[in-house]
């Protein structure tokens, strides 16, 4: 996605102001909360799926080396050719060694936010091959020149209005409308002819069963199929986490990933590609790879707190549940991925000294873990990364410590001088009570919080002292 | 429902008023005491105590926030209760102490502690069983319920309940009750754009249900909510729930 600044709190305060932005999230993240509650009306059976969603990820991520493994050997087994790819830009070059191999000059493609974190459309450009992205939202949002800003709903953030204003700008005959059944007819008659046209597809994954050497794939709108159907040649690229062990554990995760993300039963269509088109076939690729890419999961997957961010099955209820989401939408968060899973993953992945900013981005509510459908624990996995972003423990997190200012440190020293010792405490806090009201609201700190409230007034009698009075024992 | 282990009646409990009721809001946590007093157990305040160390914790702290949290540890040396009049800092107690002593000698030491921290209404409610008989005048009140009190304690209901089974109370839910106000300790002066927005929608959404007080059980974010309607100038009157539940019986009444 375009990033101009990596500052995220000028981003999000730029974001606060957009009266347009803030009404349009709230009431999207508004319904998408309510018919979530709605899918699981029962809260037994919602935790009890929640355990067995965590533990199938649990039991997939601890034997992760073996199941890739065999994964391949499936997918290989399969008809799939199956490559490796550490970095982004290994990512990229393979795909592009793929398409070059192939003569391919345009690529149809379905929604992968593991394309996002390579900005894979920008290097393809760059390469000489258009990609067009299929997914309705993808589609806004690649005409606007924008990132997502949400990782289920990309174009989340614009109204219909604007949709409306944005096709008639960029597509070819159409004029203005604001009606969402005509907004996306347009999109389909631009779409059509570029899946019978274009020279490859492209998918993300949802799961990758180890034992069957089968994709997974949840859409909404048929172009999932469509882009990995049509073309003779289907790439697709998955994180090396969301490999599971069993076909069959798909199920539950899918059930959970719907119901939590958009809150629906099932997704329109869910795929299950396990190979390109056989001798005597009618339709189908000619050729299937899957690109796997880390991109620093093997880094998060060594550090056994942080290894259940792994876990995400990007259903976006954490963002959707999310107070400062709800407020700044996606784009502040300047990163592949916004809301609570992006404070994660954006500073691992990018290191701390570039992407700690949004640490910070989160009063620690606990919203988002109390819904997430895989149990990450989301809130306190933020804590532990603010812990690395001051004192790094070992070599865990890119950027360990680089956050770490000598102000704080002094200011923590002093807060614990006084608050470890009962005597200081007493001195310390007898002395704000005599001089904490004459202190000026224009001071820092007490500037940010009289913004918008009054200032806090010290009482004139501690707790202590009023209990003695009243006669509460002390010992 | 609790997420403690319950004991039975007890003849005492010590009392953790928290650093913030301290500093600013000391009749609330006296009401506290009170109403602990009233529904028939005997209360000690150790004057050894001083805050939880949650702000440190939240911040990444951690050394500090052990430094902080051991005194408390040693404040409260007799197998009695721990009541506390916030969420926020018995959450902090009952489900970081034992994360900041992970992997250290004494980790069984601190979870017999963190096992006898109890959030106020709850105790109240489950092992005080307290009945509360209403003497005021008829009013109109929302709750907000804390973060930490809601995920961390587990406690949700138990003081709506108990505002509830009072005659002469209406309780109206305000929308996004279940919202965070903004407050997040450093949350609030760190990123004081994003904090102000939300105390701005709260405060909204608090004055819409013609509420003429909103109650909570976490001074942390009334502090935050009534400074923000004091600013605003929005007629509804901020209490912490010991105070009011306290007025509503009558001060001072057997």
């Amino acid at each position: 996605m375009t990033q101009v600044s990596h500052d995220f709190e000028h981003a999000a305060v730029k974001a606060l102001g957009n009266q347009q932005l803030r009404t349009n999230f709230r009431r999207v993240m508004t319904g998408l909360m309510a018919k979530r509650a709605a899918q699981f009306p029962d809260q037994d059976e919602l935790q009890a799926l929640r355990s067995r969603g965590a533990s199938i990820k649990d039991r997939a991520l601890a034997k992760l080396p073996e199941l890739l493994v065999q994964l391949e050997q499936n997918l290989t087994a399969n008809g799939i050719q199956v490559h490796w790819a550490e970095t982004v830009e290994e990512g990229n070059k393979i795909i592009l060694d793929i398409l070059k191999k192939a003569s391919a000059r345009s690529i149809i493609k379905g929604k992968s936010m593991v394309s996002e974190e390579m900005h894979f459309n920008h290097f393809l450009e760059e390469n000489g091959v258009a990609a067009l992205e299929s997914d309705l939202g993808e589609y806004i949002i690649q005409l606007a020149g924008e990132g997502p800003s949400h990782i289920v709903m990309p174009a989340i953030h614009k109204n219909k209005g604007e949709i409306g204003k944005l096709f008639q700008e960029k597509i070819d005959g159409q004029g203005f409308t604001d009606d969402p059944d005509e907004l996306t007819a347009a999109a389909r008659r631009v779409l059509r002819q570029m899946f019978a046209n274009a020279d490859a597809g492209f998918s993300g994954v949802n799961y990758a069963a180890a034992d069957t050497g089968s994709l997974v794939l949840m859409s909404n709108e048929g172009n999932g199929r469509m882009s990995t159907h049509l073309p003779k040649l289907h790439i697709a690229l998955m994180g090396v986490e969301k490999v599971i062990e069993r076909l069959e554990d798909a199920a539950p995760l899918i059930s959970l990933a719907c119901r939590s993300a958009t809150g629906q039963a099932i997704t329109t269509y869910v795929n299950i590609i396990s190979g390109p088109r056989k001798a005597g076939e009618k339709d189908g690729p000619k050729e299937v790879h899957l690109v796997l890419l880390d991109n620093g999961r093997t880094k998060i997957y060594n550090d056994p707190e942080l290894r259940v961010g792994l876990r995400c099955i990007r259903c976006a209820a954490c963002m959707n549940h999310c107070p400062v989401y709800t407020r700044i939408g996606g784009h502040a968060y300047q990163y592949t991925y916004p809301g609570p899973i992006g404070e994660i993953l954006n500073p691992q992945m990018q290191g701390i000294e570039k992407a700690g900013d949004v640490l910070h981005a989160s009063s620690l509510c606990g919203r988002c873990s109390e819904v997430c459908p895989v149990k990450i624990p989301l809130h306190e996995l933020i804590v532990r990364l603010r812990r690395e972003s001051i004192r790094p423990s070992g070599n865990s997190v890119k950027g360990g410590g680089s956050r770490n200012s000598s102000t704080e440190n002094v200011i923590w020293f002093g807060w614990k001088t006084m608050y470890a010792s009962p005597l200081l405490y007493r001195w310390g806090t007898w002395w704000l009570r005599k001089i904490g009201n004459l202190m000026p609201s224009s001071m820092p700190l007490l500037k940010q919080w009289t913004s918008v409230r009054t200032k806090p007034q010290f009482a004139s009698r501690s707790i202590y002292d009023l209990a003695r009075e009243r006669g509460i024992r002390d010992e | 429902m609790s997420k403690n282990p319950l004991p039975g009646l007890p003849d005492t409990v010590y009392y953790f008023p928290t650093c913030l009721v301290d500093l600013f809001y000391p009749e609330a946590g006296m009401a506290g005491i009170e109403l602990l007093q009233r529904a028939g157990t005997k209360v000690v305040m150790p004057g050894q105590q001083s805050c939880c160390g949650q702000p440190a914790r939240n911040c990444g702290y951690y050394e500090e926030a052990r430094a902080v949290a051991r005194t408390q540890l040693a404040a409260f040396p007799k197998n009695w209760p721990i009541v506390v009049p916030s969420g926020s800092c018995a959450g902090m107690m009952k489900t970081h102490y034992p994360e900041l002593f992970k992997g250290m000698p004494e980790l069984p030491e601190v979870q017999a502690f963190c096992d006898r921290v109890y959030e106020l209404t709850s105790f109240l409610v489950h092992v005080m069983k307290i009945k509360l008989v209403d003497k005021g005048e008829p009013v109109k009140v929302t709750w907000h319920g804390s973060c930490h009190s809601m995920r961390e304690m587990g406690v949700v209901e138990e003081p709506k309940d108990l505002l509830r089974s009072l005659s002469n109370v209406t309780l109206v839910e305000a929308d996004y009750e279940k919202e965070c106000c903004g407050f997040g300790g450093t949350f609030s002066v760190r990123l004081p754009e994003i904090s102000a927005a939300m105390v701005t929608d709260k405060i909204n959404n608090i004055a819409a249900t013609g509420a003429t007080q909103v109650v909570s059980g976490d001074m942390g974010c009334m502090m935050n909510i009534s400074g923000a309607m004091k600013k605003a100038k929005t007629p509804v009157k901020g209490r912490h729930i010991a105070e009011f539940l306290l007025e509503r019986i009558g001060r001072g009444d057997a």
